[in-house]
């Protein structure tokens, strides 16, 4: 066998090769630009988190676990009028609870009223009440909270505190539903019930979109075989849209965390961990950080941006975990 | 093989009343007959006149170029016409005698009658193999004593059985498109139509698992009426028994001819039927 010389193609078979392109100018500029514009929402994003961190880093620092957990509020100076770190408790533990509290309220409520405004929307209602009524709830949606949160506290509370005595009445037994003392105003119940008339047209929004681009052939697939209109929506549709909606639920969800003003107009801020929805305590971290934002010094300012901390990982966990279960729930059906 | 022979004894009676009256205008009350049928999509009238009979144990293919009425005639058939918007009919479909499009009609009723498989398969992949068989039975709340033997029957039917027996659980979508295409054939087939139309269920399937449709469209049409639109001439020479020609000259679409498969592509009377038939157009 003679010598020969190995070239690298001889032993691993054929060199793959560099596959290149060179764009043109003005394609590279455009890229830039798109670039530029999806970065800087990252970049703005970023920026508040690192605000927020780098002013309440020295209570979260202090005040250690007890700030989740905790449920007392109490700037304690000393004897000479300076700031005690020592003796001040931030705690915001009852805000925590009462802002999932009320926002899942808010999705319970919501959700439900949602799909079925969707699927009338999409397979029920005539074009031109489709067209008024697409209309009147993306107005919804632009509305501002404080308006809601008006007509929450002057006409639906006093309906809702009727339900509420209600829910206490049949449903009392359920620790849930107990209220000791007797205070039906202003409880999470009513909050959850003002915040979900604000997320429904977010969630029906969402459900109609993703129902509308239900696959034509499969909802002819359905009639064929004898489907009733509402037997063809929940063998096809449904399937289709449960990822979208789970995800729409989610941004709803987001939204019903964050909502400030309209929260602080129907929910009483009392610092006590209340897990009795119908009951008039509470309060959500953003209303409460409103709340103080006025009358806070430069240390209890600092607690305040610890909140906005806390409450901003929060939103972040909610998304992460609706991106989650969209995924999970997304191949089938699909 | 021009003809299919026929089968049943159904079948015998159904090709001497073809024969004496090809397409006729009365009404017999038996199987499926339109009669004068017109449609419209908006102002636009898409098929003009249009009177035709189908006899339970034929295969009857639909022919003729693209835009020319095919598969809206047969979505008049099934009531699915009316799906898309501003789409407007006039005539009678009668099924066994009785108005398909009469007031006060449950147009569900109407479609397990007369079942329908599409252009591209459309399995519902939310659904396993077996539940898509069965779907026809949930979707329009019907009872069945053994569904086992209603899912082995029917995917035996379409030819399928012997290729998905020991995967009955993975979802629809998990076939090959050919595969699809008859487990959408055995959907239809477990409402246990009378009637079933095919809208070129072939067109997008390579040419084995055409042959395959067209083995299963033989075996089912001793014991129903099917009614198949197609662009394969060569399709509608082998599976079916009568054959017609619609043609649309820049109006409505119109039937040319309609006749026993064999004569329509040796001695077609129109001069246009022989036209598209030997490929000298469409």
């Amino acid at each position: 066998m003679s010598q020969t010389v190995i070239s690298p193609a001889s032993v691993g078979g054929p060199t793959k090769r560099e596959i290149t392109t060179q764009p043109r100018v003005s394609d590279r500029v455009f890229a830039g630009i798109v670039t530029s514009g999806a970065l800087s929402s990252l970049v703005i994003l970023g920026l508040i988190f690192f605000f927020l961190t780098f002013q309440g880093f020295s209570v979260l620092r202090t005040q250690g676990f007890r700030f989740i957990t905790g449920s007392n509020w109490q700037v304690v100076q000393d004897a000479a009028g300076n700031f005690d770190p020592k003796a001040t408790q931030f705690g915001i533990g009852a805000m925590l609870i009462g802002t999932v509290l009320s926002a899942l309220i808010a999705i319970v409520v919501a959700v439900p009223i949602s799909i079925l405004s969707a699927l009338f929307l999409n397979f029920f209602a005539p074009p031109f009440l489709k067209k008024i009524m697409v209309a009147v709830v993306d107005l919804m949606a632009a509305f501002p909270s404080i308006l809601f949160g008006l007509w929450g506290f002057f006409i639906l509370m006093p309906s809702a505190e009727y339900w509420a005595k209600l829910l206490h009445h049949f449903l009392g037994f359920i620790p849930l539903f107990q209220v000791d003392p007797p205070i039906y105003t202003r409880s999470p119940f009513i909050a959850g019930l003002v915040l979900a008339i604000m997320v429904i047209p977010i969630v029906t929004s969402v459900a109609r979109e993703v129902f509308s681009q239900t696959p034509p052939d499969r909802i002819q697939a359905a009639y064929a075989l004898g489907a009733t209109r509402w037997s063809m929506i929940r063998a096809v549709v449904l399937p289709y849209g449960r990822s979208g909606v789970i995800g729409g639920a989610m941004l709803g969800l987001g939204r019903a965390m964050g909502e400030t003003v309209a929260v602080y107009t129907v929910l009483n801020v009392v610092y006590q961990v209340n897990w009795h929805v119908l009951l008039g305590a509470g309060g959500n971290v953003a209303s409460m950080i409103l709340l103080k934002f006025g009358e806070a010094g430069p240390e209890e300012i600092k607690a305040l941006m610890a909140a906005g901390l806390i409450l901003f990982v929060l939103t972040l966990a909610v998304n992460s975990l609706a991106d989650l279960i969209v995924r999970r729930s997304g191949g089938k059906g699909r | 093989m021009t003809t299919q022979p026929l089968t049943s004894s159904l079948g015998e009676v159904a090709k001497n009343r073809f024969e004496s009256k090809i397409a006729s205008t009365q009404v017999q009350g038996i199987g499926l007959e339109a009669r004068g049928i017109h449609a419209w999509f908006g102002d636009r009238m898409v098929l003009e006149d249009l009177s035709l009979d189908f006899w339970s144990g034929t295969v009857t293919a639909l022919i003729g170029p693209s835009g020319c009425g095919k598969s809206t005639f047969i979505r008049t058939l099934n009531r699915m016409h009316e799906f898309i918007p501003g789409a407007a009919m006039a005539g009678q479909v009668l099924l066994n005698g009785q108005d398909v499009y009469a007031p006060g009609t449950d147009v569900t009723k109407i479609r397990l009658k007369i079942g329908m498989v599409f252009q591209k398969p459309n399995p519902f992949p939310s659904m396993t193999i077996s539940e898509n068989v069965l779907a026809g039975l949930k979707l329009a709340q019907l009872k069945v004593e053994n569904k086992d033997d209603l899912l082995e029957e029917c995917l035996e039917r379409a030819g399928l059985w012997t290729e998905v027996k020991d995967r009955l659980g993975a979802y629809g979508g998990s076939l090959s498109g050919g595969q699809q295409q008859r487990l959408c054939i055995a959907r239809s087939l477990a409402v246990r139509p009378e009637v079933l139309l095919m809208d070129e269920p072939c067109s997008s399937l390579d040419p084995g698992s055409t042959l395959k449709i067209e083995e299963t469209i033989s075996h089912l049409s001793s014991t129903m009426t099917i009614i198949i639109v197609t662009h394969n001439m060569q399709q509608a020479a082998r599976v079916s028994d009568y054959t017609a020609f619609f043609l649309s000259e820049g109006g409505p679409g119109k039937m040319v001819e309609v006749g026993p498969t064999g004569e329509i592509f040796s001695r077609p009377k129109d001069k246009r039927t022989e036209n598209y038939v030997t490929g000298r157009f469409g």
